[in-house]
C-alpha cells in the first residue's frame, strides 16, 4: 500500500492511524523559521466516529488506507443488516449496525446514500442531505392553522422523529435536512 | 487590487524610512553555487546549464559580503526561496525585508524594527519583551540550562495531544513548546530574546553567557514575523557552524550543500560588528489585511501545486 509524507496531509485524505482507517480533516504546518518543523492534524477515525489531535515530526509518513466514498442505491434492512446496491454493477454490500450508525434514522428504499467502504466493507453511511418521508404518527392536525407557528413532534416510516408544524396528518410526505433532523417543507403527493 | 495597493504601499513606507535613514538599499542575486546548511532549512535546486545551483533561502550571506565589502548600512527587499514549507502562514517563496545596521547589536536592532513598525503601521503598537530562557521557566517550569531532555519531553507530552515524544531532541521539544504552547499566549507584538545557544544560526554567543546567543524574533500574536541577531562575526567559528551543519544532515540522509566560499572568505577579511534582521513581507500583509491564510496576500500563484489544507 501507498503512503503519505506529512508534506502531502490535506483535508480529506485517508491514512491509517494505529491500525484504523482515518480521515484527516484539518493539517496545520508548524515552522518556526530556523527550527524543526511539525504538522498538526486533527484527525477522524472513520471506524468509531472520534476526532483526535495529533502531531508529527514533518517528514513522518503514515501509511495510505484503502477506503473509497461510494454512491450506491439502499435496498432494504434484514433486521441485522443494512443492504446496499452499487447501481452501475449491482454489487451489493451488507452494512452492520455499527457501520451504519444514526444514519439509519434517514434511509428509504432507493435513495442513493454514500457508502464508506475499508478494505471493501462498508465501515460508513452517509445519508443524501435531503430525504422525502412519510408521517407514521402523529398527533391530529389542527384544521385551519396553516400559517401560525407552532410545531409537534411527528414519527417518521424510518422511525426519526422531527419537529413538523401543527397541521401535518399521518400519511402525508415530508421534507427533512438530515444534517440537522430539520423539517423543511411538505411535499404534494 | 487592495492587496496589490497594500503591497505597494508598505514597500513605499520601507524604502520611505531606510532611506531618510540613509542605508544603501540593495538587490543581491538568487541564483547560487552554494547555499545555507541549516539542517532544518531545505534549499530549491535548479539546474543551470546542467549545473546544480540553489534558490537562495535568504539574502543573508550575499548582504554580508556586501557589507564586507563597502562598510555601511544596508537594506533589501526580496524573494527567498524553502522547499517543504507550505501551510497556512508558509510558502515556499516568500518575501523579505532583510537589513544590517553596521555598529550596533542585536538590542539596538530591536528597537528599530519597533520603530520601523509603529511608522508603518501608522498606529503606535505596544511591543512586549521576553526573554527566551524566562519564557519557559514562566509558562512551563523548564530551566533551559540544565538541559533535561527526559523533561523537556514530558513538557512536550503534556502539552501537545497525540506526538510521539521519543524521536524528539532537546531543540525539536523547544522548537515545538516555544510555538504551539508560549507563542499562543501571546498578545500584539512580543519580542522574544536571547535564544539557547544550541539555536544560535548566525548569531554571535553572549559574550557574558555563552549558554545564550544574541538573537531575536519577534511574534504577532503567535505569527513569527522576524528574526534577528548580532551576527556573527568569527570566520573560523562560522565554518565550524556549517561543518556541523552538513555532518547533521549526512547523519540524517539529507542532501549535503557546498559551503559559500566566497562568504567565508569575505569574513575572513572582517565583517564589521554589526546586527541584522529578515522581517516577512507576506505576513506583514496578512497583519495588516487581518488575514489568516498567506496565500491570500500573494499577487499570484505560479507554483502549481495542489491545494494545501
Amino acid at each position: 500500500m501507498a503512503s503519505y509524507s506529512t508534506n502531502e496531509f490535506r483535508g480529506g485524505l485517508k491514512v491509517m492511524l494505529d491500525g484504523d482507517p482515518c480521515s484527516i480533516i484539518e493539517n496545520e504546518f508548524v515552522k518556526p523559521g530556523k527550527g524543526q518543523a511539525f504538522n498538526r492534524v486533527k484527525i477522524r477515525n472513520l471506524k468509531t466516529g472520534r476526532v483526535l489531535e495529533k502531531t508529527f515530526k514533518s517528514g513522518e509518513t503514515l501509511e495510505a488506507a484503502d477506503v473509497m466514498d461510494i454512491d450506491m442505491q439502499y435496498l432494504y434492512d434484514d433486521g441485522e443488516f443494512y443492504h446496499f446496491m452499487v447501481p452501475d454493477t449491482f454489487e451489493q454490500h451488507a452494512a452492520d449496525k455499527n457501520a451504519v450508525g444514526d444514519a439509519h434514522l434517514w434511509l428509504k428504499a432507493q435513495d442513493t446514500c454514500e457508502v464508506t467502504l475499508y478494505n471493501g466493507s462498508p465501515i460508513g453511511v452517509s445519508p443524501p442531505n435531503f430525504v422525502e418521508m412519510a408521517i407514521t404518527e402523529t398527533d391530529p392536525g389542527l384544521k385551519g392553522d396553516t400559517a401560525q407557528g407552532g410545531t409537534k413532534p411527528a414519527t417518521l416510516e424510518s422511525g426519526a422523529v422531527v419537529k413538523v408544524p401543527l397541521f401535518l396528518e399521518v400519511g402525508e410526505i415530508v421534507r427533512v435536512d438530515t444534517r440537522t433532523g430539520e423539517y423543511i417543507s411538505r411535499v404534494k403527493a | 487590487m487592495e492587496r496589490l495597493r497594500q503591497r505597494a504601499r508598505l514597500y513605499k513606507k520601507i524604502r520611505a524610512f531606510f532611506d531618510e535613514l540613509d542605508y544603501l538599499e540593495v538587490d543581491t542575486p538568487l541564483l547560487g553555487v552554494s547555499t545555507n546548511t541549516d539542517y532544518h532549512i531545505q534549499s530549491i535546486e535548479a539546474s543551470l546549464m546542467g549545473h546544480q545551483r540553489f534558490l537562495q533561502t535568504s539574502p543573508e550571506f550575499a548582504m554580508k559580503r556586501l557589507l564586507v565589502e563597502n562598510r555601511c548600512s544596508l537594506y533589501q527587499i526580496c524573494h527567498a526561496f524553502r522547499d517543504e514549507e507550505r501551510g497556512r502562514f508558509h510558502h515556499p517563496e516568500f518575501s523579505l525585508l532583510e537589513w544590517y545596521n553596521v555598529g550596533s547589536d542585536y538590542m539596538q536592532l530591536m528597537q528599530q524594527v519597533e520603530t520601523l513598525l509603529n511608522q508603518i503601521l501608522e498606529k503606535p503598537s505596544e511591543f512586549v519583551k521576553a526573554s527566551y530562557f524566562d519564557l519557559f521557566e514562566e509558562h512551563l517550569d523548564l530551566r533551559i540550562s540544565e538541559g533535561n531532555t527526559e523533561l523537556y519531553r514530558q513538557r512536550v507530552k503534556e502539552n501537545i495531544p497525540g506526538i510521539d515524544i521519543h524521536t524528539l531532541q532537546q531543540d525539536d521539544c523547544l522548537d515545538l513548546l516555544m510555538n504551539a504552547v508560549i507563542a499562543k499566549t501571546f498578545k500584539g507584538y512580543t519580542f522574544v530574546y536571547d535564544y539557547p545557544a544550541t539555536q544560535a544560526s548566525l548569531a554571535r554567543l553572549k559574550p557574558t553567557d555563552p549558554l545564550k546567543a544574541e538573537r531575536f524574533e519577534l511574534f504577532y500574536n503567535d505569527l513569527e514575523l522576524a528574526n534577528g541577531f548580532s551576527e556573527l562575526t568569527d570566520a573560523t567559528e562560522q565554518r565550524r557552524r556549517f561543518e556541523q551543519d552538513n555532518a547533521r544532515r549526512r547523519n540524517h540522509g539529507q542532501m549535503i550543500y557546498p559551503l559559500d566560499e566566497d562568504f567565508l572568505n569575505a569574513l575572513e577579511s572582517g565583517l564589521p560588528a554589526c546586527a541584522g534582521v529578515a522581517l516577512g513581507l507576506d505576513r506583514l500583509l496578512m497583519v495588516q489585511l487581518q488575514s489568516d491564510q498567506l496565500q491570500s496576500v500573494l499577487s499570484l500563484d505560479t507554483l502549481g501545486l495542489p491545494t494545501a489544507l
